[in-house]
């Protein structure tokens, strides 16, 4: 409803984000008041879920300990996991639900807001139709929430359109292995990665983003492994690599053609393997014949040399894996890109054995278990296609409904805030996602905002974006909701509960449920306790490739961890797919698909003449909205820079620590230059974790890969220009800090 | 705790400061690190050094302590300075060759790493290398390290002190010591008469 309510400083002021260095109370007297106990649990950042205890006194979270019998990290912890036990009891925490006003919010109760919410949503559909309401989800969820919330926008909104923020972040993985194997995981534990002879890291910046993976790399080498690294950015891991390949922002699939192209070329495929276990190679083969390593120079910026040791290396290899993240995802073609790993990996047989194969890096927390379960807008339980009548039958079994009732397909999280914009959908629920900040061209959402007749966001903190809300229903964080989440290896953990959410805050999935009552649905949501909704979601997942049936929360802490599918009770869990040879396909076999290569959705040209790409830094976890909340996580990357090599930085007479500009077809923004050889001197980088003046996002642009529907992040175009004095932004903060 | 042995590596270092984020969690020291820090030369490189202090087998520190306030203990860790003896002089700050002393002014003390005395002496790995999420930093067995790509040496020159330490640094294979200095590798220095100390 039309602008926030009041100014940004003022909700900024109220709501935050401050930092927080210390836990609210304090460190006076700790000795005396020492923890009363240790929760073996997850943390709550990145796909990693590491295993880490926390250090809990009466309702609150005050310190960690690190988890060394949990196999992934043995007690492993990047700075967030060490941090995160500081936003329990922050002081920015909503404890109250909040209703909008004229000047601002006011703290309401739950029957008030709840009620309010309820009735605003009916009223649109009443008028407008079913699907005139949308529902954001959030890939950090535990998997007892993004089940219940896709059940919530079915059964209880009857909406097509549910989507949620992994739709930033995994979907062009999970399109292309869905495309060549049937199935949407990573075919591999991580302890294969150590036995592999040669490792290519495909556009992952493993040491920030997923850095417990460093330590596998590293392991890989120290028995003689070879690394190596695509990227456009020397990336910390990039300095022990034993072949970096200095890649043009998307053009990271003319690359992996090119790779396939010499594998061919000097017969290093694995005939027997391709015959027997794979279809469509001939199509492949044809289309990488075009893709020479002089052509392929030319597109990437990659040396020819380069690409034919590569190829070597990782088709002469006994046992190799290809690993890929955002880098390749995060593109118009980000399908494809992923598709041309996996044809590579195929052609070379390096699949369904211990230390060979592809995997995805998942990034958001459960982002591999956020989407199996029915919150992304084409899926139902179990990792089961919405539109396939076996899935709706099954589906609507366990859920009580007819078939027929379960809406079809909706759109996509970036269709969804275009849907808004053109006035086509009229109220939005958001549970944990910060599209203001994480959403390719921030303008653009603002703009779409301030058109919803109705915003109803659930969360633990005032984000950006519910500045914009109608109510705010104080929702719960990871650790006060007993579940299960899914890690980037497929491992199915159980995430325990360590508190209540504090003062009148509330469980997420008691919120749904509430929601659920009042729009005359409380016979499909019966539940009393998250364990009840799990007994359900193994029931709806079972028999779906995601199946969940004989995971129990129990079998989880006995076996530290179990991969799925595991479809009964006895089944010990599969952590390395395809070991028998087949795929998930009906015909058994991997699938070689062609990829084409096309142009970026915002091509460099004579205005706009730089390259800029995107990403995190390793103290900052997506949107922010968490992490630009605890101090020590803050001092550690205050402010977004803008990384530029020497020599593009000389072109524009700019030196490290001078304020520029940076402006692309949508926007700009002013940032300091932190001008580094690390990078290359056609490409800038910005991470995107700030809001405002300082989002990354004003600049991106809103082209999706049209299979994923992901926006390609990792390729703009902008321009440079020095400026002499400090962004608005930067003097507001210099006096609040004086 | 008993058969483990501290290895430093940089070149496995991310520069992630996961070590420095946890050190602070120290009930002892809340809100400071021990660790050396440091981007070796961020504008060239990704490069990045976490140390701890390497406990050497003959502490400078201690040696130059004109109140004797500096201990090491039987299990060979050398401790902060004892606060009711440290004079806040900073000898140690400026004697000791890798630069791990600190003087916290609000302590009026000089405090350091002492490898997690609290943690190692309960069965506990040294935080730091608990958490480290590259292993850059690895309290373990010598026998786990041995197959490592990088070999541990814990000899050091600085000019013609020889330091043999606790901690053990990761060097290329056939490397035995550390020398700094270009004096230690050239032919006259070999040779050259050392004039007493």
């Amino acid at each position: 409803m039309a602008e926030p309510p009041a100014s940004s400083k003022t909700l900024l002021d109220r709501f935050g984000p401050h930092p927080a260095f210390v836990p609210t109370g304090g460190w006076q007297n700790e000795s005396e008041h020492p923890a009363h106990r240790l929760v073996k649990t997850h943390c709550c950042f990145c796909g990693q879920q590491c295993g880490i205890q926390l250090k809990v006194r009466e309702n609150q979270v005050i310190g960690f300990e690190p988890w060394e019998e949990f196999p992934f990290n043995h007690g492993m912890l990047c700075p967030k996991g060490v941090k995160r036990y500081l936003q329990g009891g922050h002081p920015d925490r909503l404890l109250d639900p909040l209703l909008r006003e004229p000047n601002g919010f006011r703290a309401a109760g739950w029957g008030e807001t709840l009620d309010f919410t309820a009735q605003r949503l009916q009223e649109i559909q009443q008028k407008y139709g079913k699907d005139s309401v949308a529902i954001y989800g959030g890939a950090s969820l535990i998997s007892e929430k993004s089940y219940l919330l896709g059940k919530f926008a079915r059964v209880a909104l009857g909406t097509r359109h549910i989507d949620y923020n992994g739709r930033l972040c995994m979907v062009s993985a999970g399109t292309a292995y869905k495309l060549a194997f049937g199935v949407d995981r990573s075919p591999l534990p991580w302890s294969d990665i150590p036995k592999a002879q040669v490792i290519l890291v495909a556009g992952a910046n493993v040491a920030e983003c997923a850095p417990i993976t460093t330590d596998y790399i590293w392991r890989c080498r120290d028995g003689g492994g070879k690394l190596m690294v695509v990227d456009p950015r020397m990336t910390p891991i990039c300095r022990n690599a034993d072949v970096y390949l200095p890649v043009r922002p998307g053009t990271d699939l003319a690359l992996y053609m090119g790779l396939l192209h010499v594998v061919l070329r000097d017969g290093l495929e694995k005939r027997e393997f391709i015959d027997q276990y794979t279809t469509g190679f001939s199509a492949v083969a044809e289309s990488v014949r075009v893709w020479d390593p002089r052509t392929v120079a030319e597109k990437t910026g990659v040396p020819p040399e380069s690409i034919e040791r590569a190829a070597h290396l990782f088709a002469k290899a006994e046992r190799a894996i290809a690993l890929h993240a955002r880098g390749v995802e995060h593109q118009s073609k980000g399908v494809e890109n992923c598709l041309a790993l996996i044809n590579l990996c195929l052609a070379t047989g390096h699949i369904g054995r211990e230390g060979a194969g592809c995997a995805m890096i998942t990034g958001q927390g459960n982002g591999q278990g956020g989407r199996e379960h029915g919150q992304k807008c084409d899926q139902l339980p179990g990792q089961r296609s919405i539109s396939d009548p076996e899935a709706r039958a099954h589906t609507a079994k366990v859920w009580g409904i007819a078939p027929e009732e379960i809406p079809q397909a909706g759109y996509s999280a970036v269709e969804i805030m275009e849907a808004i914009h053109r006035g086509e959908i009229k109220a939005l629920l958001s549970c944990c996602f910060n599209p203001l900040v994480s959403l390719p061209d921030a303008n653009f959402t603002h703009e779409a905002l301030k058109k919803l007749e109705f915003f109803g966001v659930i969360d633990f903190f005032l984000s950006e974006t519910a500045h914009y809300a109608d109510v705010v229903l104080a929702g719960s964080l990871q650790e006060e909701e007993e579940g299960i989440g899914c890690t980037v290896e497929g491992r199915v953990i159980h995430i325990r509960k360590a508190v209540d959410p504090p003062g009148n805050a509330k469980g997420d999935t008691w919120i749904y449920c509430e929601l659920a009552k009042r729009l005359g649905k409380a016979k499909y949501f019966p539940y009393h306790t998250t364990r009840e909704i799990y007994e359900e979601l193994r029931e709806a997942s079972h028999g779906g490739h995601a199946d969940y049936y004989g995971i129990t929360y129990e079998r989880i802490d006995q076996n530290l961890g179990v991969f799925w599918p595991c479809p009964s009770l006895d089944h010990p869990g599969t952590p390395r797919l395809f070991e028998d040879g087949r795929s998930y396909h009906p015909d058994g076999k991997h699938h070689f698909v062609v990829t084409e290569w096309r142009e970026s959705g915002d091509p460099v040209s004579a205005d706009y003449p730089v390259y800029l790409t995107t990403g995190r830094v390793v103290s900052q976890y997506l949107s922010g909205t968490q992490t630009r909340r605890i101090g020590a996580l803050l001092k550690q990357y205050p402010n977004p820079r803008v990384e530029i090599h020497p020599r593009l930085a000389q072109q524009y007479g700019i030196a490290d620590g001078d304020w520029v500009t940076v402006s692309s077809r949508r926007s700009q923004i002013t940032l300091q230059a932190m001008v580094v050889r690390t990078i290359r001197p056609d490409t800038v980088f910005i991470p995107y974790h700030w809001p405002g003046d300082r989002s990354a996002n004003r600049l991106t642009h809103r082209t999706l890969d049209p299979r994923s529907k992901i926006p390609e992040f990792k390729v703009s175009a902008c321009q440079l220009q020095k400026v002499t004095s400090p962004p608005e932004w930067a003097i507001q903060e210099a006096k609040g800090n004086a | 705790m008993h058969g483990y042995e501290f290895y430093v590596d940089p070149s496995r270092c991310i520069g992630c400061q996961s070590c420095l984020n946890a050190c602070e969690e120290c009930e002892t020291h809340r809100g400071q690190s021990m660790i050396n820090f440091d981007f070796i030369d961020r504008k060239g490189t990704t490069a990045s050094a976490a140390f701890v202090c390497w406990h050497c087998d003959e502490p400078t520190c201690a040696m130059v302590c004109p109140a004797d306030a500096i201990k090491k203990g039987d299990d060979g860790v050398v401790q902060s300075s004892l606060k009711p003896r440290c004079i806040g002089c900073s000898n140690c700050v400026l004697a000791c060759p890798f630069g791990i002393p600190k003087i916290f002014p609000e302590r009026e003390q000089m405090m350091k790493c002492d490898m997690c005395y609290d943690r190692t002496s309960i069965g506990k790995r040294p935080m730091c290398a608990t958490v480290c999420p590259s292993q850059a930093l690895a309290y373990v067995r010598p026998e786990q390290i041995a197959w490592r790509r990088e070999k541990p040496s814990n000899v050091f020159y600085f000019g013609k002190q020889r330091i043999t330490t606790k901690v053990h640094v990761m060097v290329p294979a056939n490397t035995e010591s550390i020398s700094l200095d270009v004096l230690d590798h050239i032919w006259e220095e070999t040779y050259a008469v050392l004039p007493e100390a």
